[in-house]
């Protein structure tokens, strides 16, 4: 230990140990690696010691303890697997499995199951139990985790815990006394946790079993393979389990820098759009308004040919790319040589970008701003416009666990969102208002510390809240100003940036960005964005070009103006889409199917500019080509240089070589300049966030996840005043007009919208009619 | 709640339930007795806490709950400079089969119990207490409802007590009737408002009590005595019981007796001359076994018992436990199958599911003893028994692991003639009962 905390010396089977004061036995054992059996105990969760089946023999004690429970003293002797100890394991074992049903012939959990792996080692061969087994009522707790077999049940309460603890939601709990007592979801609710597939993981029988993957194999059957997840900016390890060509269930590979042992929802059941039937499996070209199904060399033929034509017609510069921070770095690299290998600089990710001002003024690549591990130890946090626990589940849950140890975790937010954390101190105002708010944060920190206040901030009169913040970010060692996706797509992105860095400054905080997706840092290494004049994604759709590529990147769902975007591509000459999916009809000229990330080999750059490749996991679908490999033969064919690489990780090499050469290039800090907060919007304004399984093409398509809570259809959600103002009624409609385009909702008073706001989501079918994620709206009853 | 008679009678021993018709449990009535003397005493002599502690400590005065604990050494372990609120808890959860004596002070004389946890709680520090009584004495729960008020109405509780600076707020809060609950750190989970489980020890409640604050339960006939041996002094109450075992207890005696009911005796009165108070076994029958403790405490054969003192030693020396001090008595038209499937129903029932070898093995104990009472025992059910009721005692979080297995060990051990005969016979040993 490099502390001088004092040790304590015990011994466990004749093994001697030091172990840090505070420790339980069985943390003790498994440092010695030792295993002691055990089904209620978690590492990352509380003790509850109810399954009594790690009790232990220690010297002195006249009855066995159970190792998870009992504290560790000095000079304490334990043994593991003495008669005494043993004894009390069967004599638990036989308790656990006379109700058991014993069905694992038929369960999902056999051959993963720790009761049938105990059950060799402490169970006998026939039982004594003669007597009736107890049966319990099957439970309904949605699309995601399957209860259909509650007998199976040993009352660890595991998932009670993952709930309460890491969920920050008690959505299952224990009914009943005595062998009548049963898991059960609040009253006829579901479970609805974006963390809720942990439960399933941490149940140590077939009781919580994925519903997705029931009955599609056994676990034997399932190859193992290592990748990493394509949604949010945390970049979970997972293990992808495969049968065949097919994967069948996603799990979480720990990693306690990243994910821990944790993964989303998202993360976990996303797979299942892999193999729907909305997966474009052959190249199409679109030819006299006719879909044609036609084969790699006709189709590359005809965009390479296309190209050249607008180029040499119109000049490279009517040429450009929207492509997806959810593509592969190496996609992303070899689609920005092949704009400019073109001649063109116009490439952009930062579909949902509103501001472009803090363009060209960056200091670096904008990330977390500290190693994620270290979110968890952070004494003081700001999070600066963020739907926190639907965009980054896991990042909640670190922020979770450190509340609980006393951080101290602020909220500058347009919604009051329950991220499910003791919030200190809540700041919501108005999107328009956002600036000012920040800027009185910022004021009262530098009035705190005596530090000069700058002009244009004069008229600056932070409120009890804002002088709170300020005064909770003024104390502890360890602090962040984090900037979240909503501060990000913000219409005054670059004024909260500068804001958030004054800020920083004025607190000694580290000054982070959650960052959207899961390769957003990536996809700055990567070049996919203008690098010298080019246009940037609103320019783009503003002053529309002839030719677009469009990679993993849907006009629908995944802009700032969908409205813009879909007029923009169906007034192109030529429009290619570059997808797993089978989509953009209406506008696209050419659709190329390319891997999904457990298709191809490639790499994601996590919020913390940690580099994870992997390999694909399975072979393409179909005529599906990874996209890398696909832009590659594009480049060759139009006579492009640098597009000569054989495998995934030349591409690589070319822009990032590792970790540590990324973190060279990384940095928060912008040269705008702050100014006077603008006077706040006249009217209702708009607030949207894009929700957690509309976000991105692979979550949109699967099907268990689009029957959750979360992905109900958007719905208007307004104040009680902006309600009654309408003249709504319980259940009323509401006609948005936004720009040019409108949408008509069902409106819901919801408290935690701010007056004069209205709540409307993104990414969906039923609001991409509206023309931008902000800004002033009409609203009418409809 | 009507009294029986003019004058309760608890017998001659009695010290606490001295004087009562059922009528004046009022404040006038109890301070007409000399209640409230010991605190008012102890107030304005300022008599200092530790010396109260030691008072405890003195009188052997032992947990009346079931467990017998040392009362002043319980005291003493709550931490002396804790800054800020630390909790006294009565434990009124009187759900054990077979005891019914709290229930007799809550009804007849609460005042009492409020000035012993008054100067529990001063001897401690402690600024808060709550009377959390069991669930199914609604009539008990409101009366002292109304003697609370009276207290605080008369300074004896609340802030500045008797215009000292020591302040006391004390709360009746009542259960839903399940008998974990009346497992003091399930107890401490149900005042909190959560599901009435064990929790795992350590810590213990001394230093993560309620609402994690330092924290002392204790039974209510233990506080109830509090104010007699800070009236009268520790030497006089043990002098009332023998070493180790001091003063009056109160017994309640359930069964085949003429005259059930709450008798209060010194500690090392012979079980004859409590048997006699209760009128003797009735119609002159003879004691085939009697449970000198609660339910929970093992059944000892008739003969034994009659030959044991009524003390916590002398009876954990014939094997079984004073527990609660309920004395169920049980004649030899009783059949032992029958009335073991009664207990092992009730530890199946109450078990609160938590941790699995009393989840599990009450359901298993009382199926098995269920199915030879049914006469559909088989021969190897009696060793399964044991052995399962020896895989549930010492293995759960809490006592009611405990509490489930003695009894099934001890009617088996004791009366397995009994138990083989049904097996063998399918029918039972002794006559109906009538």
């Amino acid at each position: 230990m490099s502390d001088a905390r004092p040790t304590l010396n015990i011994e466990i089977d004749g093994k001697p140990i030091e172990v840090a004061p505070g420790s339980t036995v069985i943390e003790a054992a498994h440092a010695l690696g030792i295993y002691v059996p055990h089904f209620c105990y978690h590492k990352k969760l509380s003790i509850a010691a109810n399954c009594r089946m790690c009790l232990v023999q220690v010297e002195k004690a006249p009855k066995p303890l159970p190792a998870c429970a009992t504290p560790v003293t000095e000079g304490m002797k334990v043994w593991t697997a003495s008669e005494l100890a043993v004894t009390a394991q069967k004599g638990v074992m036989e308790f656990l499995l006379i109700n058991h049903p014993l069905d694992c012939p038929i369960c999902d959990q056999g051959g993963e199951c720790q009761l049938q792996d105990l059950a060799v080692g402490y169970g006998a061969s026939s039982s004594r139990y003669v007597e009736a087994k107890r049966v319990v009522f099957h439970k309904d707790l949605g699309p995601l985790i399957s209860a259909e077999e509650m007998p199976r049940c040993i009352h660890c309460t595991r998932c009670i815990r993952v709930g309460q603890e890491i969920a920050g939601i008690m959505e299952l709990g224990m009914i009943g006394r005595s062998e009548h007592s049963q898991i059960v979801s609040f009253v006829g609710r579901t479970v609805d946790s974006e963390l809720s597939g942990n439960m399933i993981d941490v149940c140590p029988v077939g009781a919580l079993t994925s519903k997705p993957f029931r009955y599609a194999a056994r676990t034997w059957e399932l190859a193992r393979r290592k990748s990493v997840s394509p949604h949010d900016s945390l970049g979970s390890n997972l293990v992808v389990q495969v049968k065949g060509d097919r994967v069948l269930r996603v799990l979480p590979l720990d990693n306690e820098a990243v994910n821990e042992c944790w993964i989303s929802d998202k993360d976990r059941f996303s797979y299942e759009a892999l193999n729907s039937g909305e997966r474009l499996t052959a190249p199409m070209i679109k030819q006299g308004g006719e879909w044609k199904t036609v084969d790699w060399q006709a189709a590359l033929e005809f965009v390479a040919q296309g190209l050249t034509d607008i180029v040499a017609r119109h000049g490279p510069g009517a040429f450009g790319a929207l492509v997806s921070a959810h593509a592969t770095l190496e996609e992303l690299a070899l689609a920005g040589r092949l704009v400019r290998g073109v001649g063109s600089d116009n490439i952009d990710f930062r579909l949902r970008q509103a501001d472009f001002r803090g363009n060209g003024h960056a200091t670096g690549i904008p990330w977390l701003g500290l190693p994620i591990a270290q979110v968890g130890a952070l004494d003081r946090a700001l999070v600066v416009g963020s739907f926190l626990r639907k965009d980054h589940p896991l990042l909640a849950q670190r922020l979770r666990q450190a509340v609980k140890k006393g951080t101290q975790v602020s909220m500058l937010h347009s919604v009051d969102d329950d991220w499910l954390l003791a919030v200190a101190h809540k700041r919501i105002v108005a999107p328009s208002r956002m600036p000012a708010a920040l800027a009185g944060i910022v004021v009262a920190a530098l009035r705190a510390t005596g530090k000069p206040v700058p002009e244009v901030l004069d008229g600056i009169d932070p409120d009890m809240t804002e002088k709170a913040i300020a005064e909770s970010l003024a104390s502890g060692r360890s602090k962040a100003v984090l900037l979240g996706n909503y501060a990000v797509q913000h219409p005054d992105a670059a004024q909260i940036h500068a804001l958030a860095q004054m800020l920083a400054e004025a607190t000694g905080a580290t000054l982070g960005f959650l960052t959207e997706a899961a390769n957003t840092v990536g996809a700055h290494l990567a070049g996919a964005l203008p690098q010298s004049g080019g246009m940037n994604a609103q320019a783009m759709l503003d002053d529309p070009r002839r030719a677009y590529l469009l990679l993993h990147a849907e006009a629908e769902f995944d802009f700032a103006r969908t409205l813009a975007a879909r007029t923009a591509l169906e007034n192109a000459d030529l429009v290619v889409v570059m997808s797993p999916f089978a989509h953009g009809m209406p506008y696209a000229d050419v659709l190329l199917p390319v891997s999904p990330f457990t298709e191809t080999a490639g790499a994601f750059v996590n919020c913390e500019g940690r580099l994870q490749d992997f390999r694909g996991v399975v072979a393409p679908l179909g005529e599906t080509r990874p996209g890398w490999k696909v832009l590659r033969v594009l480049g060759t064919m139009l006579r492009l240089p640098g597009f000569d690489a054989d495998t995934a990780a030349e591409v690589r090499a070319t822009i990032a070589a590792d970790t540590a050469a990324i973190a060279a290039r990384l940095g928060n800090g912008t040269r705008v300049a702050v100014e006077a907060p603008t006077p706040a919007v006249a009217g209702v304004e708009r607030v949207a966030d894009v929700p957690i399984y509309f976000a991105d093409p692979l979550v949109r398509r699967s099907a268990p996840l689009q029957l959750t809570a979360d992905a109900r259809p958007p719905v208007a959600r307004m104040h009680r005043s902006l309600f009654d103002t309408l003249g709504l009624a319980k259940g009323g409609q509401v006609r948005v007009k936004q720009g040019r385009g409108e949408a008509v909702l069902s409106a819901v008073v919801d408290a935690a919208v701010p007056p004069g706001v209205v709540r409307i989501a993104a990414a969906h079918t039923s609001t991409c009619g509206l023309d931008g994620l902000s800004g002033a709206v009409e609203l009418e009853r409809a | 709640m009507n009294a029986p008679s003019e004058f309760l009678n608890y017998g001659p021993d009695a010290i606490l339930m001295v004087g009562l018709n059922g009528r004046n449990w009022r404040l006038a009535d109890y301070v007409a007795r000399g209640g409230y003397g010991a605190l008012k005493k102890i107030i304005a002599e300022k008599i200092p806490p530790e010396q109260v502690v030691a008072e405890v400590k003195k009188s052997a005065l032992r947990g009346r709950g079931g467990a017998g604990f040392p009362t002043g050494l319980k005291w003493s372990f709550m931490p002396k400079n804790y800054v800020g609120d630390k909790y006294i808890i009565c434990n009124s959860d009187e759900g054990e089969p077979g005891t019914f004596k709290d229930r007799d002070i809550l009804r007849y004389n609460p005042h009492m119990l409020f000035e012993g946890m008054a100067i529990g709680a001063y001897a401690m520090g402690a600024t808060r207490g709550y009377n959390y009584v069991h669930g199914e004495i609604w009539a008990e729960y409101l009366r002292c409802e109304e003697a609370i008020e009276e207290a605080y109405a008369a300074g004896f509780l609340g802030a500045n007590i008797l215009g000292s600076d020591f302040s006391f707020h004390l709360y009746n809060h009542h259960g839903f009737g399940a008998y974990i609950c009346g497992e003091e750190t399930a107890l401490l989970e149900s005042i909190e408002g959560k599901r009435g489980m064990p929790r795992f020890k350590p810590p213990f409640p001394a230093s993560y009590g309620v609402y994690g604050k330092p924290t002392t339960i204790n039974n209510t006939e233990t506080f109830a005595a509090v104010p007699w041996i800070m009236r009268n002094g520790g030497e006089a109450f043990l002098e009332l019981g023998k070493p180790n075992n001091g003063g009056t207890k109160l017994f309640s005696v359930s069964g085949d007796v003429e005259r059930p009911g709450n008798y209060e005796v010194n500690l090392g009165t012979p079980f004859t001359t409590l048997l006699e108070m209760a009128g003797g076994m009735r119609g002159g029958r003879k004691l085939k076994a009697c449970i000198p403790g609660g339910s929970s405490a093992p059944v000892l054969p008739g003969d034994l018992m009659m030959a044991t003192d009524l003390d916590y030693d002398s009876i954990a020396k014939a094997g079984s436990m004073l527990g609660s001090g309920a004395v169920i008595c049980m004649d030899e038209t009783r059949c032992m199958v029958r009335s073991l499937r009664r207990l092992s129903y009730f530890y199946y029932e109450e078990s609160c599911g938590q941790c699995t070898p009393c989840r599990e093995g009450t359901g298993w104990m009382w199926r098995m003893v269920d199915r030879i009472e049914r006469g559909q025992g088989r021969n190897e059910d009696l060793d399964t028994l044991t052995s399962v009721a020896g895989n549930i005692a010492g293995r759960t979080i809490c006592a009611l692991g405990d509490a489930a297995a003695f009894p099934v060990i001890s009617f088996i051990r004791h009366f397995r003639d009994e138990f083989q005969y049904h097996i063998d016979h399918k029918r039972c040993l002794v006559p109906a009962y009538v």
